[in-house]
């Protein structure tokens, strides 16, 4: 436990002693506070003009959260593959992994080292989001269980995407490689529904199974489906594995 | 400490380390000698448990580092061949980093990170950026890296490599203070440094050791210790054959010439001194004896000699060939 502690706080420091972090957390909160304006002013519009046609009051939670908290997991998927790309590449570009890999540590150990330490810097991410929230808290009455369980799905969601980007970080030295595949790979899990009507009966059902955005729906509704979760678990573990699995076979090949 | 067994490694149908056996006794430097490609740098990462290899085994402080990779790797110190440093972390950040990974006892770590900047000198750079610091030091950052949980084997990759002449010195010198603490294998494709620090050499070649003994050992064994060079001042006239008339002396062939001093190499029969004699022989003649010593054959002329002897078919491919 200590040496994972020591890797995942190794990663999380040299996030922030490179510009990543920044960048990352700064895109994030300039990208969020303008969603989160965009989607207020409609809202308020929105429900002006249905108190004047009638006595019903809008739902926060349905039509401003819910929304903006989607808009959230788009802007996830471009800029995780920053945070991630780095994790393996860099290391066995600047030779350090040797570092690592003669280490008494074993594989898992550093996987879930790094995996925690890009989670943190997720984490970091998401907190600038606390803000908009307390503003919502402060001024409005939304319901607070849904807005958990949102979070619980934005960071199961975040956690498929780093696993998945360290594992390709795995595969190349090269960062840019590595962010662009991650990319293309995460937006191809995004996109997989739309072609879910033409692959034949049952195809739909399939694909919404696949992609990883269906899952996170029900989460931002106030509702924890055990299916979902154990889709994002076990995408979570599945990466964690092949990401130790690539390391390994890396040191067969030499 | 250390203990090879027919290990062999392969990548695809490459074959890098061919069948290779040496041990390494408590406290001894040994020097791996070889040209670059020779198998070296993976011969070592496979010691340091970094890639299994194909067949063989291997034990480090007696822990097999294929079967028991963690306390073989708590007991190794590795110095790539380049330093594995984080260019975002200052020397201290990184040190303290390594520290924690190699299983330093928390309460020990401070005072482990500041043995070992004072034992390499980094000390005044402390809170440099490893980015920022210039290859020798960077280098030997690597080596504190390498000592800071105090192993009982270290594992040098070139360790000098890229350095200027005083801080290769410099290295050389504490290596060498490094011993007897532990026990360390450092590699090395330049000779003198084998004859300087280490206490015994194995040389590779393709992946083969060609041989393994003390420095001192394999010149003598190449050549026998009974080559003398003498300079000799004979004011125009051929000394070779008043020099081949010496009792005990079978051969003698002229190395070089300036002027009127005339440089000989002189073989006399294996075991026998003549230095009295050829002394005396000049002397008496009212020559002028400028220099005698026993000429020692260089560890590249061995080198040279061993590797070829082990590849007669293609002499071509090992690249040029200093004339000595």
């Amino acid at each position: 436990m200590r040496n994972i502690l020591a890797i995942a706080g190794k990663e999380l420091k040299s996030y922030f002693a490179s510009p990543i972090a920044y960048i990352v957390i700064g895109c994030f909160a300039a990208l969020y506070g303008f969603f989160f304006i965009a989607i207020l002013r409609y809202f308020v519009g929105a429900s002006m003009q249905a108190g004047l046609t009638g006595p019903q009051a809008m739902n926060v939670n349905q039509q401003l959260i819910r929304p903006l908290l989607q808009n959230v997991t788009v802007v996830v998927l471009f800029l995780l593959p920053m945070v991630t790309m780095r994790t393996y590449s860099e290391e066995k570009r600047s030779g350090t992994i040797e570092l690592l890999l003669t280490s008494p540590l074993t594989d898992f150990q550093i996987v879930i080292g790094k995996f925690l330490g890009a989670m943190a810097l997720y984490g970091a991410m998401l907190a600038v989001t606390l803000f908009h929230f307390a503003v919502l808290f402060y001024f409005g009455r939304p319901e607070w269980k849904p807005v958990l369980t949102a979070y619980l799905g934005l960071i199961l969601f975040g956690g498929c995407f780093i696993s998945l980007g360290l594992f390709i970080s795995s595969l190349s030295k090269n960062q840019i490689v590595a962010a662009t595949s991650t990319f293309a790979v995460f937006l191809l899990l995004w996109v997989i529904t739309w072609i879910g009507s033409f692959i034949g009966p049952g195809g739909d059902k399939l694909t919404a199974y696949l992609s990883i955005v269906d899952h996170f729906d029900d989460f931002t509704k106030g509702v924890i489906d055990t299916s979902h979760l154990i889709y994002y678990i076990s995408f979570i573990t599945f990466g964690l594995f092949l990401t130790a699995k690539s390391v390994e076979s890396e040191r067969w090949r030499g | 400490m250390i203990e090879v067994q027919n290990l062999t490694k392969r990548y695809g149908r490459v074959t890098a380390v061919d069948d290779i056996s040496f041990r390494v006794e408590r406290g001894e430097i040994l020097g791996f000698l070889g040209p670059n490609g020779a198998g070296k740098t993976t011969t070592m990462r496979i010691l340091t448990g970094y890639m299994p290899a194909t067949e063989g085994k291997a034990f480090v402080a007696g822990f097999d580092v294929f079967e028991q990779p963690i306390d073989a790797k708590r007991r190794t110190g590795y110095l790539p061949e380049t330093p594995p440093l984080y260019p975002d972390m200052t020397v201290l950040e990184y040190l303290a980093f390594v520290a924690k990974i190699k299983g330093v006892p928390p309460a020990d770590q401070k005072q482990r990170v500041r043995a070992v900047m004072e034992r390499t000198h980094v000390a005044d750079m402390a809170n440099r950026m490893c980015s920022k610091l210039s290859k020798g030091y960077k280098q030997r950052v690597g080596l504190a890296q390498a000592l800071i949980h105090n192993p009982d084997v270290l594992i040098l990759d070139e360790p000098t490599a890229g350095l200027d002449p005083k801080q290769i010195n410099e290295t050389r010198m504490l290596i060498k203070e490094l011993a007897g603490d532990h026990t360390i294998v450092l590699s090395t494709h330049i000779l003198p440094e084998v004859s300087q620090t280490c206490q015994r050499v194995v040389i590779i070649n393709k992946g083969k050791v060609v041989a393994v003994d003390t420095p001192g050992n394999l010149t003598d064994r190449l050549k026998g210790s009974s080559t003398m060079y003498i300079q000799v001042d004979a004011n125009g006239s051929d000394a070779s054959a008043v020099l081949n008339s010496v009792a005990g002396v079978t051969r003698v062939v002229e190395s070089d010439r300036r002027d009127s001093l005339v440089g000989y190499e002189v073989m006399s029969e294996s075991g026998r001194d003549v230095r009295r004699e050829l002394a005396n022989t000049v002397v008496t003649r009212g020559w002028g004896l400028v220099e005698l010593r026993p000429a020692r054959v260089s560890l590249e002329e061995v080198f040279i000699a061993l590797t070829d002897i082990d590849e007669p078919p293609a002499p071509q491919a090992e690249g040029e060939q200093p004339n000595a």
